[in-house]
């Protein structure tokens, strides 16, 4: 296919999209949203476009021609709206795209649970579209809509359930936060542009800044970009805003809608911003490596189970970060085979996180379907009640967790292994730097597994914890479908990374010049980054050793040793409780994971009220987990807004003197800034 | 004929590690007996232990998912293929690239995780006290472990093992304080990775002071028996580790004939004695420590490997 008709059609996807948000509000109008074929309808049509568009934009990438551009008359009046598809757009929108279609494959039968639909119906295609926009982008006008039209029907998708209070308070966080972030790119744009007014993104590719302001477009961008994709300490708002979505739309929120963000952030940085400084990598590196370890330790403490998958992307994109850190420290010091070895592990992290995120939040969502419960120390038993769901989830969970051979731990060794190439770097301070960032991912690595064997542990193993879990049902099968598709992507690229190494080398070569060799030749298909004497890993062998030897090995203990099976009451030590409450519960298993990291990072303690011999009432245990980052930085803005406004609130109340008087004040003080200035 | 002879030799590997990993344990458990002045089991003990558990039925709990009756084998297949990629008598495997050590620590975590996820499928405290303590000790093992690999990924560069214990091999080593560091590091994290003493007691039925045995406790027959072979396996594949990357004298090299390769065989058999002759010693020598205090012992581990890896990024140009 040749790239103009390409970007056409991804246009036409999202005018489709854009018009089925149309349609439904049309069709909520007239009330004929509610009906359940009304969703299945939008939602099959959503899946469909969003199909068309991912295949167009993995064809776009594996031919790996010019850039496309488009133009249509719409925006700025000097500028236009301006679209452009290159690698980097083409990885996204594959990432972008596949996500919604999924979600959407989800969504049909998911989408029947929903009590108001037309809450949902009208913005979902929007959301996709936006997104889509996002990357599709060529001018800073155009990029800035889409992002404010992504974060609006985000924020309308968040406040579907608006009925809780709790939803609303995260909506009204999510729009404060969302709006800072957009007044920073917004800021950061303007300087890019300078005072010319070159809004399109070829011009300002063609004039990068100068030393200063790039360093402070780079800040605003950190602050805009990572708002948005959760950075610590810029995160507070996604675990109370993804959990309080529908599960399809928490999918796309924590699986794509991040990263999106992380394009904008590739999209300035490595491509409009020029040469990168060392120090803009020390951010990036500190942040990404705070971000990975809170961001699971966070995550460990949680119970809600949607809330602790939202912790968990915040941690994932800490190590998206530490590997676009790595590649910008690379890309500093010319170093550009290590730089793309880098980038193109922050990139398969972004793929492999959106495909695993979204099976975890689809089957959070099967599994609150099932018992009405996110709670963990609510559930429990759903192996034997949802065991197609329980799998999936599972599958999920050992990507999540970097568990060979499936892909999570791809990616991750792929960071590791741009770790190890970095003593090339001759910058002092990276050099004690990223050995320390090196341990905090690997702690980050090991802390996910454990938070995983929890979540997945205390909520689909054991005794179910209440009677809603006992109840509990397999989900729909267009929910099934939509994650096993999920499972055989996790396994499919876990088993053959070298094939996505190659299709997104054009893009690591675009934001680095570097490249690394080509894996598709590899004997066995194993992938080697730099050379096989240095390092090499190959999923497919690993998957086929374990799966013969663990068959070989049931084989010949059926076969030679004992089959015989007996159901018995569990032993427990001779002490069986009937009672569901003596399993050790979410809280529980946390506790020494608490006691070791909580002390520093949440001022956890715990305090233990036992009452004196004769006393009747009951003992009582308390854990006390506090969010530091929230008191000693968003409580004293709170705060201080609070205070500002309460003084402020005087001047509504003035004569029209006064008014006046004020009036002429700011006038005159205008004129004499720009009296000064120019 | 070179990959005949290439995969034999790979499935003579496999089957070594399988056959010696029950006599390593029967021997250190010969040796701390003797340190304690009993006379102990006989050697081929686990051998006996594993055939009768093996020919016993199962017994499971009422509410056994399928996950309970399908992590044994997980498990023990993960470990099985960890132990089967370090080279013990020869170097040069004919699919030691297929997994770096990166890897292999990995493998050993799928290992855990389901070992822990197996501990809380029947839904008892035990099992969920030996999850909950698994996770947090991996937690800081792990981790220290990467550190590890980094130092001497760094030293060799390569984190394959082959090219690792060649470097240690080549005469250009000399005393370097990184590996005298993970040295030790390596030694912490395999004491505590295997549930040994100071961090757990492998023959211990104490329910409050188990982790490992607590996650295991619901499992019998010929479930018990393939974790209990897996946990052999693991036992000697740290030690093998150990010894690939720190005392690699006698390795077969790549392509060497049939004499230097019993030459590896004798030399790999020799060391597991050594090995299990010192950890008999290091554990008559020392008391349990408390849950809590592990933490100390592992994040000193991690430091150590840390500091390892930090002098390397500092001291040198690395890796060209």
């Amino acid at each position: 296919m040749m790239a103009a008709p390409a970007i056409s059609l991804l246009l036409a996807c999202v005018g489709g999209l854009l018009a089925l948000g149309l349609g439904a509000i049309g069709l909520a109008a007239i009330g004929l949203a509610r009906r359940p074929r009304t969703g299945a309808l939008i939602y099959a049509a959503s899946g469909i476009v969003s199909l068309i568009a991912a295949a167009v934009a993995l064809n776009a990438l594996l031919s790996a021609g010019p850039p496309a551009l488009a133009t249509l008359p719409l925006g700025l009046p000097w500028v236009g709206a301006r679209f452009r598809l290159d690698a980097l757009a083409a990885a996204f929108l594959l990432v972008v795209d596949l996500g919604g279609a999924v979600a959407s494959l989800y969504a049909i039968g998911y989408g029947a649970h929903e009590r108001e639909p037309q809450r949902i119906l009208p913005f979902y295609p929007v959301f996709l579209a936006a997104m889509n926009l996002v990357v599709l982008a060529d001018d800073a006008f155009g990029f800035l809509v889409a992002w404010e039209v992504m974060s609006i029907s985000s924020w309308a998708l968040v406040l579907a359930h608006h009925k809780d209070p709790a939803n609303r308070r995260a909506a009204h966080l999510y729009l404060v936060m969302a709006s800072f972030g957009a007044l920073c790119l917004l800021l950061g744009f303007g300087l890019l542009a300078g005072p010319g007014g070159g809004y399109g993104f070829d011009a300002m590719r063609g004039h990068p800044p100068a030393a200063g302001v790039a360093g402070l477009v780079f800040g605003l961008t950190i602050l805009g970009a990572g708002s948005k994709a959760g950075l610590v300490p810029l995160h507070v708002w996604l675990p109370q805003a993804h959990p309080a979505a529908p599960s399809h739309v928490s999918a796309l929120m924590s699986g794509v809608m991040t990263k999106v963000a992380i394009y904008a952030f590739i999209r300035i940085v490595f491509d409009l911003l020029g040469p990168p400084q060392v120090w803009w990598s020390v951010v990036a590196l500190l942040l990404g490596a705070f971000t990975a370890v809170l961001g699971v330790l966070y995550a460990m403490m949680q119970t809600d189970l949607k809330r602790l998958l939202a912790y968990s992307t915040v941690e994932n994109v800490g190590v998206i970060f530490i590997g676009l850190g790595l590649a910008l420290a690379f890309k500093a010091e010319n170093l550009a085979l290590a730089a793309a070895l880098a980038a193109t592990a922050a990139l398969f992290h972004v793929l492999n996180h959106s495909l695993f995120k979204s099976l975890l939040f689809m089957g959070s969502g099967a599994v609150q379907g099932a018992t009405g419960e996110r709670d963990l120390e609510r559930l429990g038993g759903l192996i034997g009640r949802m065991p197609q769901t329980a799998f999936a989830f599972l599958v999920g969970a050992m990507a999540i967790a970097a568990l060979p051979p499936l892909n999570g731990f791809a990616s991750e060794w792929l960071t590791f292994q741009a770790v190890l190439v970095s003593p090339l770097l001759g910058t002092t301070a990276l050099k004690f730097l990223v050995p320390a960032v090196g341990a905090m991912l690997a702690l980050a690595a090991a802390l996910t597994a454990a938070a995983m064997v929890r979540a997945f542990g205390v909520g689909f193993l054991g005794r179910p914890r209440s009677p809603a879990a006992q109840a509990a049902r397999e989900t729909d099968r267009w929910s099934r479908a939509a994650m096993f598709v999920l499972v055989g992507l996790c396994l499919a690229v876990g088993v053959l990374p070298g094939l996505v190494i190659d299709a997104l080398s054009p893009v690591a070569q675009a934001m680095t010049a570097g490249r690394m060799p080509v894996q598709a030749g590899q004997a066995w298909l194993s992938i080697v980054p730099i050379a096989e004497s240095r390092s090499s890993y190959n999923g497919l062998l690993v998957l086929v050793f374990i799966a013969a030897s663990a068959g070989l090995a049931a084989l010949a203990i059926h076969r030679f040793a004992s089959r015989a099976v007996r159901r018995a009451p569990a032993w427990d030590c001779g002490f069986p409780d009937p009672s569901p409450l003596t399993q050790y519960s979410a809280g529980g298993f946390a506790q020494p994971i608490r006691r070791v990291f909580g002390g520093f990072a949440f001022a956890a303690r715990d305090v233990v009220d036992m009452p004196g011999p004769g006393e009747l009432r009951p003992a009582r245990f308390t854990a006390i987990v506090r969010d530091r980052i929230w008191e000693t930085l968003y409580v004293p803005i709170e705060l201080a807004i609070g205070y500002a406004a309460d003084r402020l609130n005087r001047l509504q109340f003035l004569t029209i003197r006064l008014y006046l008087g004020l009036v002429f004040l700011a006038l005159v003080g205008l004129l004499l800034v720009l009296a000064i200035w120019v | 004929m070179g990959l005949i002879r290439d995969l034999a030799i790979q499935g003579v590997q496999m089957l070594l590690v399988l056959a010696l990993a029950p006599l390593l344990t029967g021997w250190v458990r010969k040796v701390k007996a003797r340190l304690t002045r009993r006379r102990g089991p006989p050697l081929l003990q686990p051998y006996r232990d594993l055939w009768r558990l093996m020919r016993k039925e199962v017994v499971l709990a009422e509410n056994a998912s399928w996950l309970f009756r399908a992590a044994p084998y997980l498990i023990f297949a993960a470990t099985w293929v960890a132990a089967a990629l370090a080279p013990t008598f020869a170097t040069g495997l004919m699919f030691s690239w297929s997994a770096d050590l990166i890897a292999i620590t990995a493998l050993l975590g799928s290992a855990r995780f389901f070992l822990a996820l197996a501990g809380m499928d029947v839904g008892t405290s035990f099992g969920g006290i030996g999850s909950s303590r698994e996770v947090m000790i991996a937690s800081l093992a792990e981790p220290a472990m990467i550190m590890i690999v980094f130092s001497l990924a760094l030293l060799a560069h390569s984190t394959q093992l082959s090219t690792i214990a060649a470097y240690t091999l080549s005469s250009n080593v000399g005393l370097r304080v990184t590996l005298a560091m993970a040295l030790v590091a390596i030694l912490m994290v395999a004491v505590a990775e295997n549930g040994r003493i100071p961090i757990d007691n492998p023959s211990t039925h104490l329910e409050l002071t188990m982790v490992h045995e607590a996650m295991i406790l619901e499992y019998s027959g010929r479930h018990l028996a393939v974790l209990e072979l897996a946990n052999f396996l693991k036992l000697l594949l740290y030690v093998s580790l150990i010894a690939c990357v720190f005392v690699p004298w006698g390795l077969a090299p790549v392509g060497s004939g049939a004499l230097a390769a019993l030459i590896g065989l004798g030399a790999y058999v020799g060391k597991l004695a050594v090995g299990g002759v010192l950890l008999g010693v290091f554990e008559t020598s020392l008391a349990k420590m408390r849950v809590f205090r592990v933490p100390d012992y592992l994040g000193a581990a991690l430091m150590l490997g840390l500091l390892g890896a930090l002098l390397l990024f500092v001291s040198r140009g690395g890796l060209r």
